[in-house]
């Protein structure tokens, strides 16, 4: 676990800035990305993308978490839900959140947690 | 793939990749990292979140607050329950202040662990007060470190203040098995919470 640090690194913030192209946070349907939420790709690469785009579509033909996502690419949460809400807009990706162990107005959700503690059994 | 099941989540029975979270959370230095490698399939990774936050130093000539921005790293592992099923583990910055910066750290968890260090009991404090204050469900699991005295469990919850219904299990974070065991202690605790739930309605 590694404190909190200050960034003191400029040129990875104007790298930030220039992959976002200025935008600081994500708004519309990526705002409920979650570091566990899965991504998938709908579609391949297509000529003339942005690389970090491409990068996420060919690391995500198979699903994986945003933050695995986050690790793999070196970029912040932050960053990476702006990239991730242009895939999802242009319909490239899709997101698939965590799963709440209750769903509102439905109440627990029992057969998930079985399914989790039959899986951490089997470990 | 059954691409209407992804507009979904969570519908039981609905097909393709799905994935749960649980926190480990504790204050610095009692074994949440540790936790997260021993019982991971992969080799535990780190994300970030660059956190922007008013400065204490205001601008009185201009008027705005000076803007810092802050790296808060969490390590995470992850384990495959099943063909379809991802459990996400993620360990909580060790400076608890920094988790309501995170917007939706503990939001669609499954629950947490709250690791206690028995040689430092106050370092979890903090932890166990978010939890309560955000509502999260959580089970305290005390890592039992080498030079650690034997304490009754019962001990460590009146120091803690810990409620009944809460479960306080022993745990080596270093162990597969032990941190297993910890996770299973969770989600038996959620399912008695949910018996309790559905009694009561």
């Amino acid at each position: 676990m590694s404190a909190p640090r200050r960034s003191t690194n400029p040129s990875g913030l104007e790298r930030y800035y220039v992959l976002t192209k200025g935008r600081s946070g994500p708004g519309g349907s990526a705002s409920s990305l979650d570091v566990a939420t899965l991504i998938v790709s709908r579609t391949s690469p297509v000529p003339g993308m942005q690389h970090e785009h491409e990068e996420i579509l060919r690391r995500c033909r198979d699903p994986l978490s945003v933050a695995e996502l986050g690790a793999h690419l070196g970029l912040p949460f932050n960053i990476l839900a702006v990239l991730l809400t242009d895939l999802l807009e242009a319909g490239h990706v899709e997101a698939r959140d965590p799963i709440p162990a209750h769903h509102a107005g439905r109440g627990p959700d029992l057969a998930l947690l079985e399914e989790v503690l039959s899986g951490l059994e089997r470990l | 793939m059954d691409l209407k099941g992804f507009d979904h989540p969570g519908r039981p029975g609905g097909s393709g990749p799905r994935s749960v979270k649980v926190m480990i959370a504790g204050g610095f230095g009692t074994g949440k990292t540790t936790m997260v490698r021993s019982v991971s399939d992969i080799k535990p990774l780190t994300t970030e979140e660059t956190l922007t936050q008013a400065s204490a130093d205001v601008d009185h000539l201009i008027g705005v607050a000076d803007k810092t921005q802050t790296t808060v790293s969490l390590d995470f592992g992850k384990i495959s329950l099943n063909d379809s099923l991802m459990l996400y583990l993620f360990g909580t910055p060790g400076q608890e202040r920094f988790w309501f910066l995170w917007n939706g750290l503990f939001k669609g968890a499954l629950g947490a662990v709250v690791l206690v260090d028995t040689r430092r009991l106050a370092s979890s404090f903090r932890a166990i007060e978010e939890m309560e204050r955000q509502n999260v469900p959580f089970v305290v699991a005390l890592n039992v470190f080498p030079d650690s005295k034997d304490y009754p469990v019962e001990e460590i919850r009146d120091a803690l203040d810990i409620p009944e219904h809460i479960p306080v299990v022993a745990c080596d974070a270093r162990d597969r098995a032990s941190s297993r065991d910890v996770l299973v202690a969770l989600i038996r605790h959620l399912q008695a919470r949910s018996a309790v739930a559905l009694e009561s309605r």
